[in-house]
């Protein structure tokens, strides 16, 4: 029998859901809003009378104080009668079930079920639905608000009108069949199909080798080989562009590589381990799930980060949820499993203003995009219990379509386990969530452009995470981990099984019985199970002599661990379904065998230009601090941090927002992962697609800069800093697209080796491509802009020492270090006044070390009071934020700056402006002062003014006022964009 | 007594069991984590213990509402164990989720004759989740955790924290008992009035008459939306650079007064 129960808000509380609705409806343009009611419904199926489903609904589902429930078979009019709701029936109300489609995830029904269970209630399915009454919308408005607002068709149904089904679908039992593929009678029209319609995404040389591979063997492969190949060659699993061959020409000169990647990026990291010898601090860079440096006399740190941005274009909740909870397996599948301490998240959108309009069919709108990737977000890591402590967010319109979902995890790991090794004879253990098939084709989707028809071709490929399998799963790892009951282990991330075996078992080989695999619900595949990407699951290898007591603990926390193989030392990767073998590959055809990767590179950066400041743009200096502040890269990102969890583990030390009302821009984020210690890490990033406009080496050295700086500003030391990137790219199969990225992965190796500051790990996405027809049946593409990201672990020795940004004293003087260049390109005082040209900010590696190195010297003294990095809006910007989150005024004037001949008549602009690197902004009580400035003797600086007891910013330039402006009017101005509901 | 034992109740989604323990530890009490399965399968176990905290998290992942599974469960399964570990005159205390978790289990306020539990802590009024410090204020004497203590700040991290009682009669009668111990905003609290006094942002949820926590008849179960154990060390406060130095964070005090009322 099929129950529905419907929780209703009681008259006395508002509806979220309703208004929630009511508000997208307005964002929409529709004339007139609708009248809107909405419920949360459960469907429970099972030999239930209504007493008992009473007893669930009144025990189980419904907040009697402020809620009140409806329940009756499914289909009952009761369950549809606006009265119900508390609609005026004099109106005319349309209901609209919203539904998950069957087979997606639904957490909230696992828990449901298993609650009941423990009522002595004995229910089989159970599923939740919301649904809504509408009112006063015509019927394209409606069908509009549905496909737009309140569902998304690629992981939801709706339902208009009342339910018809009177039972759930539960999956019918899978009927073994054998599939082998005919690829040796294919020509390479049929190859380049198959590998498009199968969803491969191989190149035609690439399923040239296989089919020859196949015809020496004289058989065709089977479904789960072909499948096994593709996610293993996957770019997303093996980065074959990057680290392929690529004969590179650019304004650097010509370079051959053999693996780009290697020789750029590891090569920096190679040399700077070199160069230090014994004083070596890096433990394992760019060989695990994550990179791994040591912390203090027992731990080891690990970082990492990730992208998952196809899957947060078509759902955005749940690409990003399930980004943060793939990232954090990464550092748990790292050495013997890190626990995770800390979440950085970075996004990319177009502009949330843009109209709806303009917004191409296939695109979801981007506020409704940063809506869900900030709810995804939240909801993983809050759960997990992991503070989410740095991010940054990056406006640009060619993010429409593609946005840009960076999530990224720090851990904490004993130094005794930071390496594995299965070993021949190890059970092959499959641990945490079910399978299921949510996730199928994720790996090799990812590596395809985004299209229009994405949204139906790859909605499997969208998953839903449960944060809370996730925590479990992390519970037990862990303590199976510190009662040393497994020999191996790693993730089961894109590619699922598939790639978590094959990658563990390659130096051995791998028997998977694959009819073990605990389900979700019947009728899947052994492919399926075999590429299924479902969230929450790791792969361990555990031996024989440490099984029973892994299975009991697993037990003991209701984690569910099942043996689905073996590493047996054969050199192979067989699957068995039953009796059946169903695959049968070379470890060495599998992992070596890939065709080379070979591509062209070019790079020409555009034709320098000349910026000009106009008499307009110079006029108003108050007005254009004002606008900077207010613009959407710059301004506050309260309403996202407030959301996230940034002090669970009871580690915070610098939190995303500081000063004296808690509401300040932290540099970076200070945490002690270790409680009864004051050692610390800082975590920090930097980006700036704007500037890879004019050149990507400068865009990356800038990134790197920001990354550093960042970090240093709040104390960390500077040689002590790890930093990863995160290249997300164009279609790289452009000779341009590709030379652009090789240009700032050559940036990276430079100034990563000068500053002796190693990269540790690091992921690529490319192919971050919309491609859309157009209302005049045009086919178009919007490519990305370059976005390297870098993200930075610093170290404190003495939390106690960390320096935040807000202005502390009234009369502290106020010290600019580091040059001042005419460096506008590319700059938001150009994208305010719509200026275009000028020179990019660019980076002196040699004099930032020393200043990196000076400055954190005068910190560890404790001379500086507050410091602020100069990024976006340069010093004006600086100065003003320092201001406000401190409460105090400043008095500064810029003939003090340090700065390199000014071509522009307008230097009060440049001064203020200009986005050059390696610039900070410090706060120093008078008596430290000649120390201070002693200490910093050899780098540029500038005594600039002090802080004052006035609510204002006064700027002079020669002593002519240039700024005079209130506090509070520039903190509304920056605090306004973003102060969403 | 010298070292009173704790048990930290661990369940599928708690997250604030370690630095729970932490803040016990650092109080001088003797801390341990234990599943909720453990218990279940023998609350025997229970006797071997003076404070039982329910720490702060999502368990279950706050599936259906805030707290409720973990809640039936100890409703269903625990309740005598709890009660008489209560009326041994022990202490019972719960951090945020867990204050959800004892509310929802009639543990804190007494079920009516029809199963109905006379309030609850549900969304905030803004919708959703937020972190931020809160200033806080005690009314009255009634919880030993509270002894001694005016005022606190600490933060709050929630999405549904909004006190509510099912009319003004119950909260008036709570009121008056002196069971509303603990208030959001500086000013204590005077009268009996339901309606908050302080405005968001330092009343983060809506809380009917300000209340970010409350005790039982007798005082010694006790629950708190904000998060003490996230204030132990100085460097937790969101300004510690801009303030003097301090020995310890005002958190700490709530795990002391557990401590020593066993000493």
């Amino acid at each position: 029998m099929l129950w529905e129960i419907d929780i209703h808000p009681r008259s006395s509380e508002d509806s979220r859901a309703a208004t929630a609705l009511i508000q997208a409806a307005a964002e929409l343009g529709f004339a007139r809003g609708p009248r809107v009611a909405a419920a949360t419904g459960y469907l429970v199926q099972g030999s239930l009378d209504r007493d008992q489903v009473e007893r669930i609904a009144g025990e189980l589902l419904v907040d009697s104080v402020v809620e009140r429930s409806v329940l009756g078979q499914a289909g009952e009019d009761v369950l549809t009668d606006p009265e119900s709701a508390g609609c005026d029936p004099s109106a005319e109300w349309q209901v609209v079930h919203v539904l998950p489609k069957p087979g997606v995830m639904d957490p909230v029904a696992q828990s449901t079920l298993a609650a009941i269970a423990d009522m002595n209630l004995q229910a089989d399915a159970v599923r939740t639905l919301r649904k809504y009454w509408i009112a006063d919308l015509s019927d394209d408005e409606l069908a509009t608000l549905c496909n737009k607002a309140l569902a998304n068709d690629a992981i939801e149904q709706v339902v208009l009108g009342p339910l018809e089904f009177d039972r759930l679908e539960l999956g019918s039992p899978y009927q073994f069949e054998l599939q082998t593929v005919p690829l040796a009678s294919l020509d390479d029209d049929g190859l380049r199909r198959l590998s498009r319609e199968g969803q491969l995404y191989l190149s035609l040389v690439e399923m040239q080798t296989i089919q020859n591979h196949f015809r020496e063997l004289g058989r065709d492969p089977t479904d789960a080989e072909l499948e096994t190949i593709a996610q293993t060659w996957s770019e997303h699993c093996s980065h074959k562009t990057l680290a392929g061959r690529i004969a590179y020409r650019g304004p650097d000169g010509e370079r051959r590589f053999e693996n780009m990647l290697k020789e750029t990026i590891f090569a920096a990291t190679h040399e700077i381990r070199g160069q230090l010898g014994d004083d070596d601090w890096c433990v394992s860079v760019f060989a695990d799930n994550a990179g791994i440096v040591r912390f203090d006399e027992h731990n080891n740190v690990v970082f990492k980060v990730e992208t998952h941005n196809h899957p947060s274009a078509l759902e955005p909740y749940g690409g990003a949820n399930t980004g943060v909870g793939g990232v954090i397996r990464d550092p748990l599948g790292t050495g013997m499993g890190a626990k995770p301490i800390c979440n950085t998240d970075v996004f990319c959108f177009a502009p949330p203003e843009t109209p709806v309009h303009a917004v191409p069919t296939g695109a979801l709108h981007p506020k409704r995009v940063m809506r869900g990737v900030v709810s995804g977000v939240r909801d993983y890591g809050n759960r997990m219990g992991i503070p989410t402590v740095n991010g940054a967010i990056y406006f640009d319109p060619r993010y429409l379509g593609n946005p840009l979902v960076y999530c990224g995890n720090v851990g904490l790991i004993p130094r005794d386990k930071s390496s594995k090794e299965p070993q021949p004879g190890d059970y092959i253990v499959a641990l945490g969530g079910r399978t299921g098939r949510d996730g199928i084709h994720g790996a090799t989707f990812s590596s395809a452009e985004l299209t229009h028809e994405s949204e139906s071709l790859s909605g499997g490929a969208v998953q839903i995470g449960n944060a809370i399998t996730e925590k479990m799963l992390l519970d037990v790892v862990l303590a199976a981990r510190d009662q040393g009951l497994y020999h191996a282990i790693t993730d089961c991330g894109a590619g699922g099984f598939s790639s978590a075996v094959g990658e563990m078992g390659e130096k051995i080989g791998a028997e998977v019985w694959l009819d073990r695999a605990p389900l979700k619900y019947e009728g899947l595949s052994y492919t399926e199970i075999w590429i299924s990407e479902a969230q929450e699951r790791m792969v361990l290898a555990v031996g024989p002599d440490q099984w029973e007591a892994f299975a009991a603990l697993s037990a003991s926390e209701g984690v569910e661990a099942t043996v689905i193989g073996r590493f047996v030392p054969t050199g192979r990767l067989q699957l068995k379904y039953g009796e059946d073998q169903v695959a049968d590959l070379s470890m060495a055809f599998l992992h070596d065998g890939r065709p080379p990767v070979v591509r062209d590179a070019v790079y020409a950066p555009p034709a320098a230009a000349p910026l000009k400041i106009t008499a307009e743009a110079a006029a108003n200096p108050t007005e254009t601090l004002t606008k900077i502040l207010g613009s959407l890269n710059v301004a506050s990102k309260h309403w996202v941090i407030r959301q996230y969890d940034h002090e669970v583990q009871g580690g915070s030390v610098i939190k995303p927002l500081v000063g004296a009302q808690n509401d300040g821009p932290s540099d970076a984020a200070v945490v002690r992962p270790v409680l009864s210690s004051h050692r610390g890490i800082a975590v920090s990033c930097g980006m700036n697609p704007h500037y890879g406009d004019f050149d990507t080496y400068h865009m990356a050295c800038s990134a790197v800069d920001e990354a550093v700086r960042n970090c240093v500003a709040v104390g960390a030391d500077p040689d002590r800093i790890a930093i990863l990137d995160n290249f997300c790219w164009g279609n790289t199969d452009r000779t341009e697209t590709l030379g652009s990225l090789v240009r700032a992965a050559l940036a990276c190796h430079d100034l990563a080796v000068a500053l002796g500051t190693p990269f540790i790990s690091g992921k690529d996405s490319l192919n971050n491509e919309f491609r859309y027809v157009d209302a005049d049946g045009q086919s178009r593409s919007i490519s990305i802009p370059p976005s390297l990201l870098i993200s930075a672990l610093g170290q404190i020795d003495d939390v106690a020492r960390a320096v935040t940004m807000d202005l502390k004293e009234v009369g502290n003087r106020l010290y600019i270090v580091g040059e001042t260049f005419e460096e506008l390109g590319g700059s938001h005082f150009a994208a305010v006044h719509r200026l275009d040209g000028g020179e990019v900010p660019k980076v002196d590696p040699a004099r930032a070390k020393r200043t990196f190195a000076k400055l954190h010297a005068a910190m560890t003294e404790g001379l500086v009071r507050s410091c602020h990095d100069l990024s976006e809006g340069g010093l004006a910007v600086a100065l003003a934020e320092m201001a406000f989150a401190g409460g105090l005024g400043a008095a500064v004037e810029l003939t003090n700056v340090p700065h390199a001949a000014l071509a522009d008549q307008h230097e009060a602009a440049v001064l203020l402006f200009a986005e050059s690197n390696t610039r900070f902004l410090c706060e120093v009580a008078p008596e430290h002062a000649a120390r201070f400035e002693e200490l910093l003797s050899d780098v540029p600086l500038g005594n600039l003014g002090e802080v004052t007891a006035l609510q204002d910013l006064q700027v002079t330039h020669d002593g002519h006022p240039v700024i005079v402006v209130d506090l509070e009017r520039l903190k509304a101005a920056w605090q306004a964009p973003l102060d969403w509901n | 007594m010298a070292q009173p034992r704790v048990l930290v109740l661990r369940s599928p989604g708690t997250n604030c069991d370690l630095e729970t323990v932490y803040a016990f530890e650092r109080a001088g009490a003797v801390a341990e984590r234990m599943h909720v399965r453990r218990v279940l399968e023998s609350p025997g176990q229970l006797a071997g213990y003076q404070i039982l905290c329910v720490p702060g998290g999502f368990s279950y992942g706050d599936d259906i509402a805030a707290g409720r599974i973990l809640a039936n469960q100890l409703r269903h399964h625990l309740f005598d164990h709890l009660r008489s570990f209560h009326a041994e005159g022990k202490l019972i205390l719960g951090i945020c989720n867990g204050f959800q978790v004892l509310l929802k289990s009639g543990l804190l306020l007494p079920v009516d004759p029809g199963g109905a539990i006379p309030a609850t802590l549900t969304w905030n009024t803004l919708g959703r989740f937020e972190d931020r410090w809160v200033p806080l204020v005690t009314a009255g004497e009634k919880s030993p955790f509270f002894a001694g203590i005016d005022t606190m700040y600490l933060p709050v991290a929630h999405a549904e924290g909004r006190f509510v009682t099912r009319d003004a009669r119950v909260f008036e009668q709570l009121a008056t008992a002196g069971q509303l111990v603990l208030r959001y905003g500086a000013r204590p609290p005077q009268g009996v009035e339901l309606e908050p006094r302080t405005a968001y942002p330092d009343n983060p949820n809506g809380s009917s008459g300000d209340v970010a926590g409350l005790c039982d008849a007798s005082g010694r179960v006790c629950g708190l939306m904000p998060h003490p154990e996230r204030y132990i060390d100085p460097t937790q406060h969101p300004r510690w650079t801009r303030q003097p130095a301090r020995a310890a964070g005002d958190g700490l005090r709530v795990f002391q007064n557990a401590v020593s009322y066993f000493a």
